[in-house]
């Protein structure tokens, strides 16, 4: 099966910085992958060239046989890519339900009142519900960035660090929330992550970026394992302990 | 229960229409045009607009209007009432392309800028009436001659009736999901355009929308004065629907037009108290004379507007403008 995502010789700088120097990612379908690097490695900037935010400098982005470079986000999001950010995007002055329908009237759902209900219901946000998405807790602001991206049914659905901000009791519950939505709906799901219990117990398989280029791809224990990789991202004394 | 109450006051205004003394009934029927146009307003800002330029349409709708009776020899109210949003749409169409791609104060500036564009094209035409602009008498309505003297009473019930309906379409677009995409531009551009929509689109639309609004407000403010000139597309009138709808607060319901009224009952007393002291020229449109006989701001009195003393803010409202 072809991938679903195919990324050929991205290249990006913003000035003299390199964000991303021939990179070339392959994706297969339904899969779970995380990237990991640390800041400024360029897995955000990997995330804003596939979603049409960045135009990447040279290369190729293929998502499902379609070419992605020159189209706008929408357009993107059209076609089954969809996407969270690392600090959520959204209606501030809107309440949770009246997020979700914005986003379910956008995506043309049929019967929006169902949907939304259901949506609050999968992600456990009904307690919220009536709350301006303003004044949210992190985590609920990131339970419910990821909801609204997922209202588009996406093939292929990007995470920015949907744990960053959050608290450590709660990280997990949040993981497990957003993984148990996708289950089982055709998904392939690609998250940049900083912490590496989240890394090793949903991601199927790691890629980590340093300086703008891949340095490691491969299973969690490979990659994490990988001396480039405790040297640059992890930390040589982290990984020690 | 808000829609209740804007619905009970429908038949207030259009027995005030029939009863009230003529003085009242102006007062009324310019407070509902211009509201009108504060309606257009209230929309474009809750897509995150403010628009300093809302006088070109209201200019070009009252203008629109008043050439149809004065020099297309149709002086027909119903059909005048057309003309004024048709235009004002029809030039919104073509300055939107470029507008909606703007926002804050850019967008401010250039509605602004494109105003004044209107403005002095205006005071430079002779053939319009140049800065004394031309006087309007229409006597008809939809082919049916109405009698001397009644004609504004007219005018102004079916200005009350017209504005009913739209604010009633306005308030069930905002309850749609288009109106709750316009708050979400509002918040978050960058989210709506990754939840798949055009930011550009629904902000095109309701400049469209806003300016039709302002030309048809145009067009029932010439009615009302009969009289235009370019005055109506002067910054100053812009910058007095942005002070109305900024008074008015949010969408909600009548709450813009009551403003409106209170702002023009304001500008009426000042043009019948100060207009002996300040030489305003004869021949002017009312309310331009009213905000031309208060005088210049002062520290003190804009500060006023911003102090929470009640009782002073009304005055200086117009001193900003002047």
């Amino acid at each position: 099966m072809s991938p679903i995502l195919q990324a050929e010789g991205l290249q990006k700088n913003f000035g003299a910085v390199t964000a991303a120097a021939d990179i070339s990612l392959a994706f297969e379908r339904e899969a779970v992958v995380s990237l990991i690097g640390a800041n400024g490695a360029g897995k955000t900037t990997f995330l804003n060239m596939v979603t049409g935010y960045l135009r990447p400098d040279a290369g190729r982005i293929r998502f499902d046989g379609r070419d992605l470079v020159g189209r706008a986000p929408r357009e993107i999001t059209a076609l089954g890519l969809s996407r969270s950010f690392q600090i959520p995007q959204l209606f501030q002055s809107l309440s949770v339900r009246e997020n979700l329908l914005v986003a379910e009237g956008i995506a043309g759902a049929e019967r929006v009142e169902e949907a939304t209900d259901a949506l609050l219901e999968r992600f456990a946000l009904q307690e919220y519900a009536g709350r301006p998405a303003g004044v949210l807790p992190e985590g609920i602001r990131k339970l419910l960035d990821v909801a609204m991206a997922l209202v588009a049914q996406p093939k292929l659905l990007l995470l920015d660090e949907p744990t960053s901000g959050v608290a450590a009791d709660e990280k997990f519950g949040i993981m497990d929330l957003v993984m148990g939505a996708v289950r089982g709906q055709g998904v392939t799901v690609l998250f940049v992550e900083h912490d590496m219990e989240i890394v090793s117990r949903y991601a199927a398989r790691v890629i980590a970026f340093y300086d703008g280029r891949v340095i490691a791809d491969g299973t969690p224990a490979q990659v994490l394992d990988a001396a480039e990789v405790r040297r640059y991202v992890i930390g040589d004394e982290h990984a020690a302990a | 229960m808000k829609q209740g109450l804007l619905a009970g006051i429908v038949p207030v205004l259009l027995i005030a229409a029939a009863w009230a003394p003529q003085w009242l009934v102006f007062l009324l029927a310019l407070a509902l045009a211009k509201g009108l146009v504060v309606l257009g307003l209230l929309l474009l800002m809750r897509t995150g607009l403010v628009s300093f330029g809302q006088g070109l349409y209201f200019g070009l709708g009252a203008y629109a209007a008043a050439l149809l009776a004065h020099r297309g020899g149709l002086a027909d109210a119903a059909l005048m009432i057309v003309a004024g949003p048709a235009c004002a749409a029809a030039v919104a169409a073509i300055l939107g392309l470029l507008l909606a791609r703007y926002r804050e104060i850019f967008f401010a500036m250039l509605s602004l800028a494109f105003s004044m564009i209107l403005y002095g094209l205006l005071v430079k035409s002779s053939t319009l009436g140049s800065t004394d602009g031309f006087h309007v008498q229409v006597r008809q309505l939809a082919g049916l001659a109405l009698a001397a003297g009644a004609e504004r009473r007219v005018f102004f019930a079916v200005s009350v009736v017209v504005a009913f309906i739209l604010t009633w379409v306005l308030h069930r677009y905002l309850a749609s999901h288009w109106g709750r995409v316009s708050t979400a531009i509002r918040d978050n551009e960058l989210r709506v355009e990754y939840l798949g929509a055009s930011v550009y689109r629904v902000v095109y639309a309701n400049y469209v929308i806003a300016a039709a609004l302002a030309g048809l407000g145009g067009a029932f403010a010439a009615l009302a004065v009969g009289h235009v000139d370019p005055e109506t597309t002067y910054w100053t009138t812009s910058g007095e629907f942005v002070f109305i709808a900024i008074l008015g607060g949010d969408l909600r319901g009548a709450a813009h037009r009551c403003r409106a009224v209170r702002a023009q009952r304001l500008a009426d007393g000042a043009r019948r108290g100060d207009a002996r002291d300040h030489h305003v020229p004869a021949g002017r449109p009312v309310d331009a004379r009213a905000q031309e006989s208060v005088v210049n701001p002062t520290k003190s009195g804009t500060d006023h507007v911003f102090s929470g003393r009640t009782k002073t803010w009304s005055v200086p409202v117009f001193w900003i403008f002047e």
